[in-house]
């Protein structure tokens, strides 16, 4: 069984962005650039199905610019059998990287695929479901949970009423919430050994994606800002305090 | 003009009126024709409730079997059919809506606005990307139907008293049958909806275990709040997850916030960004919750919010 995942390189989790003073777009030089935390997820995922035996290669992917390839190393470290980087220096909005990935499907006809359910970049949490529906196969979003057995998983799903399972025929689209696993640290011997695992070069261009006219980003701002409240002495003047908004 | 179909979210045979109210309220800024769908097994009274939103024109009650649970490649299809002559098709950024209308805009060959925050124009939105670190105007393609996810947090519900016409509503689109649905484990529902309640009391990791939790409950309670979790308290077995307030849970805009024993990561804060005010409980005075905070309280958590509780 193959599984493809998809892994993005986004700006780090931990970097606070800002917005460039001219409003054209957010201050992306010399931040630091991490794999997508869901997508780490979806790679351990792949990874602990590969060590149950249930899969036999993991296939990690990415959609971007040329320095992306050392992002792709990282999943090779972390334990991908091998890595395809489709290069564009375009930024990619979500039914692009949809139909860039189906393009892969086409070439590998894995039977799971796993996806972030969201990039923490553009916050879409498109990608996966529109993946699925371009290849006309189910989508099991938000996974907490996944199960493999007899062509099926059961995916426990995280929904705003609780958890729901549903069980979907393989090949599937699976995307991934945080409490599915904690990604493995790479080891420094595996990225030595990551430096000779296959990674395929693919351009964009070449792959024959049907480009579209897409949403357009006009003006970027940054969010208002709440201003600095007051700090109350103790839960008397707390009380007195929300008594006076109206709000006891 | 503008056509807006809104697509209806329902569980257990009940409108989720709240998000479903802010996507009418949301479409009332595009202006034009406004239209509700209710896809369900049997969609009467859900198709019911819906009419009473007000501004709708007409509800669409779509009833097959193949509806009974929310299953997006199922929908979808239908939608896609239904979305003929609409200019733009919205629903809401819950997980239901996440999960279904990017499927509807891959159907439909169009890109999906995620999580609209403001309408400029009748193709032009704001909506939130970073974890809220900015927000952006997109300008969707003229001529082509707007998919949309409208984020809840940032709208009112459209009232009620309306009566808009219910028509049965089917279509011809095809099926699949390669998803079950085996079902859904909810926590106690008793408690008001985080999602709409006015207040809400959430706690973080500072709370320190599940049976601590109680005090927070015990408190929410008091205030007739719901009850909210940082992700950190949430993985750690404190809660369920459908608790979780942030980034990647749920995004709400209530009116009194108390996060208490919660830190302030920026992936929780922009959960709480629209709350009217926020107060912040935390024993430690340099926390980055206090930067935001409306009013803050400096102590320990387990001495102060059973005071409060009395104090009430
Ligand atoms: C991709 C991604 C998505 C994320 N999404 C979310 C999300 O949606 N929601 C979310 O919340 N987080 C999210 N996070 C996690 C986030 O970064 C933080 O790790 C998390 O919010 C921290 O939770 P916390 O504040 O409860 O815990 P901590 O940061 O550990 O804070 C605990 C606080 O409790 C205080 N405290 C301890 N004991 C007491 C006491 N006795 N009395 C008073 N105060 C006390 C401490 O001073 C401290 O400030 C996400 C992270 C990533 C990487
Ligand atoms: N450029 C890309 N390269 C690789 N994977 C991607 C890319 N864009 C999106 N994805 C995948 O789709 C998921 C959801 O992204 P999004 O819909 O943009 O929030 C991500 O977590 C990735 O797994």
């Amino acid at each position: 069984m193959k599984i493809l995942v998809g892994y993005k390189r986004v700006v780090d989790y931990n970097v606070r962005i800002q917005v460039k003073p001219d409003n054209s777009g957010v201050v992306t030089d010399g931040v630091k650039l991490s794999a997508n935390p869901f997508d780490e997820i979806a790679l351990e995922e792949a990874l602990r199905l590969r060590e149950k035996g249930i899969a036999t290669e993991v296939i990690v992917a990415t959609i971007g610019p040329a320095d992306a390839a050392a992002h792709l190393r990282n999943g090779l470290a972390m334990g991908a059998n091998r890595a395809i980087h489709v290069v564009t220096t375009d930024a990619i909005q979500p039914l692009t990287a949809a139909r860039t990935l189906l393009k892969l499907i086409e070439k590998e006809a894995p039977d799971i695929v796993i996806l972030g359910k969201q990039a923490i970049d553009d916050d879409a949490n498109q990608t996966g479901q529109m993946l699925a529906t371009l290849w006309g196969r189910p989508q099991a979003t938000f996974a907490g949970k996944v199960e493999i057995a007899d062509g099926k998983a059961t995916v426990m799903r995280e929904v705003d009423a609780g958890l729901e399972t549903l069980e979907v025929d393989l090949p599937a689209v699976i995307t991934t919430d945080l409490r599915l696993n904690e990604p493995r640290f790479i080891k420094l011997p595996d990225i030595m050994k990551a430096k000779s695992k296959p990674m395929e070069t693919l351009q964009l261009a070449d792959l024959g994606v049907e480009a579209g006219d897409y949403l357009k980003t006009t003006h970027y701002a940054p969010p208002p800002k709440r201003s600095k409240g007051v700090m109350v002495k103790d839960v008397g003047e707390l009380v007195s305090a929300l008594k006076a908004k109206g709000l006891l | 003009m503008s056509k807006i179909l809104v697509i209806a979210e329902h569980l257990n045979g009940k409108l989720n009126l709240a998000a479903t109210a802010k996507c009418v309220t949301a479409a009332k800024a595009v202006g034009g024709d406004i239209d509700i769908a209710v896809l369900a097994a049997d969609p009467s009274a859900i198709a019911a409730e819906a009419a009473s939103i007000d501004s709708v024109a007409r509800v669409l009650a779509v009833a097959n079997a193949a509806n009974e649970h929310a299953i997006a490649q199922v929908l979808a299809p239908q939608i896609a059919k239904l979305a003929a002559g609409y200019t733009h098709v919205f629903g809401p950024s819950t997980t239901f809506g996440k999960d279904l209308m990017p499927c509807v805009a891959a159907l439909l060959g169009v890109a999906q606005v995620s999580d609209i925050m403001a309408v400029d124009g009748s193709h032009t939105f704001k909506r939130p990307i970073y974890a809220g670190n900015a927000i952006i105007t997109v300008e969707a393609p003229a001529g082509q139907t707007v998919v949309a996810t409208v984020r809840v947090a940032s709208w009112a519900a459209a009232g009620t008293g309306g009566s808009a016409a219910v028509e049965a509503a089917s279509t011809d689109a095809a099926l699949p049958t390669h998803t079950r649905y085996v079902g859904l484990a909810a926590g106690k529902s008793d408690r008001p909806d985080l999602q709409s309640a006015p207040r809400v009391v959430s706690g973080g990791r500072g709370v320190g275990s599940a049976e601590n939790f109680g005090i927070i409950f015990s408190l929410a309670d008091k205030l007739s709040a719901a009850v909210g979790a940082s992700r950190a308290a949430v993985d750690a077995g404190y809660v369920p997850n459908e608790l979780q307030v942030g980034q990647t849970g749920k995004i709400i805009a209530p009116e009194l916030y108390l996060a208490i024993g919660i830190s302030g990561a920026i992936q929780h804060l922009t959960g709480i960004k629209d709350a009217g005010t926020i107060v912040a409980i935390n024993k430690d005075a340099d926390s980055p919750i206090f930067e935001i905070a409306d009013i803050g309280l400096v102590g320990d958590l387990f001495k102060l919010v059973p005071e409060l509780e009395a104090a009430l």
